[in-house]
């Protein structure tokens, strides 16, 4: 290969790449920000600039339909995250530890299809079946009991996903290690595996929450009378038009995930410095 | 390995295998098999009547076809599928046009800067699926940046040829702003599985066929794409089989002209108060999705298995 060609084609695809990677990043940022920008907007006009005012967050204090909504979706997000990973956490250990059992290619089958499965589909499916039940024993009634099942189900899939791909990296021969200690199953788990996949179960459970969170669709169709949670109320608001206190309480939601993410993320990566210190200190001890 | 045969322990697989199993069997089997029921009973004044009863000591079944005649016979029900599955491979294509570069060259990245990248695509992840579908209401609208730089530079003339907008300067419910909004939340579905794939490639094939005289662009087209192949199905399913039955973007930025099916089966349930037309639309539906979903299971399965 001649020389020069090489160097042109190599060049061409760092300055390619670099701006391709800018636009893909101002293609994905641009329009939040936008968002964010609106919601400190002085004008009844939605699109059109009229001056920095902050009357919608003085308007959304006493948006009791949003505070109330606010309130329902964090209970059964709460919820739905922590039992997500419960059941995900089992699951992500059945798929990675029994190789071999009864029907394993049609669970593992019924864990990976809520990932992509229409909302709509999971949300009526599970209405008509929870209709069903209730008709039969009159239990259990549309609310936050029903939204948060649904929840469940999505929730479970991903939580199985992200333990999952934590559990494969593990190194087997600690468990073993431990059990050749005596060390009963229930107490291999608690003692070795549980605090090395500590991480994983903090990122599935943040995951859920936030997909719960946000879930509009689902919790539409499971959805009773009375207490709304809050996508939906968003999501009414918003067919009807551009609303500015949507974009007050968009910019909220987005600054709070921020600084968790953020803050989450710090706190791993001290978490694995110290870790990599103490391996490296018990290898140095060990020769 | 002889502790695996205690009997405690087959105790404990059987519970930690059984309570996710039996889980997903009542909440995510069983409801099909509802909705299958459903789907073939009628709507008695305002209740679902039962397909099974029983009556002089005989139990009798009646199962009605008339919603799946009435699928197939209005043609508002074959377009809403059609519809569906253009967008959705629409959308799929231009994740992919997007994402796959994308992906590649978050890959090829500095090693330190790429923990930074990977973040910055995983944030919006983390925010709100239905405010980033908002956002581009207030882009689009009349008087929205995205919606003036567009007309400024006359592109919305070239999207009314390509039929994507009716009439110039008219962007918000029309085919364009549904494709622009699903792609927009649907892009790092695509990218991640991607950029899981391409920064594992071994980039010793890449010198390989260097000093075999190829050039980089034929090196990209004969090694890294047909290598990064698991990547692009797993990416493309998990755009596609979502955008099909997708309601919460075309209801909110498509238009007339987009009806897609997971608002009818939307407004069968909810505006026309027939879950038994409901379900039959979804059944239809997952019939559409099962090949599609069959592969994404199956690549799924084989990357959680490659992983180890």
């Amino acid at each position: 290969m001649s020389g020069r060609r090489a160097l042109f084609s190599a060049d061409f695809a760092r300055w390619f790449g670099r701006y391709w990677l800018v636009g893909g990043f101002l293609f994905l940022y641009l329009p939040m920000l936008t968002l964010i920008i609106f919601s400190f907007n002085h004008s009844r006009l939605p699109t059109q600039w009229g001056g920095f005012s902050l009357e919608w967050y003085a308007k959304l204090a006493n948006d009791t339909e949003i505070i109330n909504g606010l309130k329902l979706s964090l209970k059964i997000a709460f919820l739905s995250a922590t039992g997500s990973v419960i059941l995900g956490t089992m699951a992500a250990f059945t798929l990675v530890k029994y190789r071999r059992f009864r029907g394993r290619t049609f669970f593992s089958g019924m864990v990976n299809a809520p990932l992509v499965m229409p909302e709509v589909i999971q949300g009526l499916s599970l209405l008509l079946m929870l209709v069903a039940i209730q008709r039969a024993i009159g239990f259990p009634e549309r609310g936050l009991l029903t939204i948060w099942l649904g929840h469940l189900m999505i929730g479970m899939s991903y939580a199985t996903v992200v333990v999952q791909a934590r559990l494969q990296t593990l190194n087997p021969q600690l468990e073993e290690a431990a059990m050749d200690l005596g060390a009963r199953p229930w107490q291999v788990f608690t003692l070795v595996t549980l605090p090395m996949i500590a991480q994983a179960l903090a990122s599935a459970w943040l995951l859920t929450f936030s997909l719960s969170l946000d879930d509009v669709v689902v919790s539409a169709f499971l959805n009773g009378p009375g207490a709304t949670p809050m996508p939906i109320v968003i999501f009414s608001r918003a067919r009807l038009g551009l609303d500015p206190s949507v974009n007050a309480v968009a910019t909220l939601i987005i600054v709070a995930v921020a600084i968790f993410v953020a803050v989450a993320s710090v706190l791993v990566a001290r978490a694995e410095r110290r870790r990599a210190a103490e391996i490296s200190a018990a290898q140095r001890d060990d020769s | 390995m002889n502790l695996l045969k205690k009997p405690g322990w087959w105790r404990g697989r059987a519970a930690v295998i059984g309570v996710p199993y039996a889980w997903l069997a009542l909440f995510f089997l069983a409801p099909f098999l509802i909705v299958a029921k459903y789907s073939v009973s009628e709507m008695g004044d305002i209740v679902v009547q039962d397909v099974i009863t029983a009556a002089d000591g005989l139990v009798k079944i009646t199962l009605k076809y008339t919603n799946f005649v009435a699928l197939f016979q209005d043609n508002l029900y074959f377009f809403a599928y059609l519809t569906s599955l253009k967008y959705a491979a629409i959308t799929t294509l231009l994740c992919l046009v997007i994402g796959y570069p994308f992906a590649y060259f978050m890959a090829r990245a500095k090693p330190s800067s790429q923990p930074t990248l990977l973040m910055l695509v995983m944030l919006p992840f983390w925010t709100s699926f239905l405010l980033r579908v908002y956002a581009w209401k207030g882009l689009l609208d009349e008087g929205g940046w995205v919606a003036n730089l567009l007309e400024a530079l006359h592109v919305d003339r070239l999207l009314a040829l390509l039929h994507f907008i009716e009439v110039p300067g008219q962007l918000m419910h029309t085919p364009f702003s549904l494709t622009v909004g699903m792609t927009y939340t649907y892009l790092p579905f695509m990218i991640l599985p991607l950029y899981a794939n391409l920064s594992k490639m071994d980039l010793r094939l890449l010198e390989a066929a260097a000093d075999l005289g190829a050039t980089p662009w034929v090196a990209f087209w004969r090694i890294t794409v047909p290598l990064s192949k698991a990547g692009i199905i797993a990416g493309s399913m998990l755009v596609f089989i979502p955008c099909v039955g997708e309601y919460v973007t075309p209801e909110l930025l498509g238009g007339p002209q987009t009806l897609m099916i997971g608002r009818v089966i939307w407004d069968e349930n909810f505006s026309n108060n027939d879950p038994p037309m409901a379900a039959a639309v979804a059944e239809v539906l997952v019939l559409l999705i099962v090949f599609p979903l069959a592969i994404f299971n199956k690549y799924q399965a084989e990357a959680q298995e490659d992983r180890k």
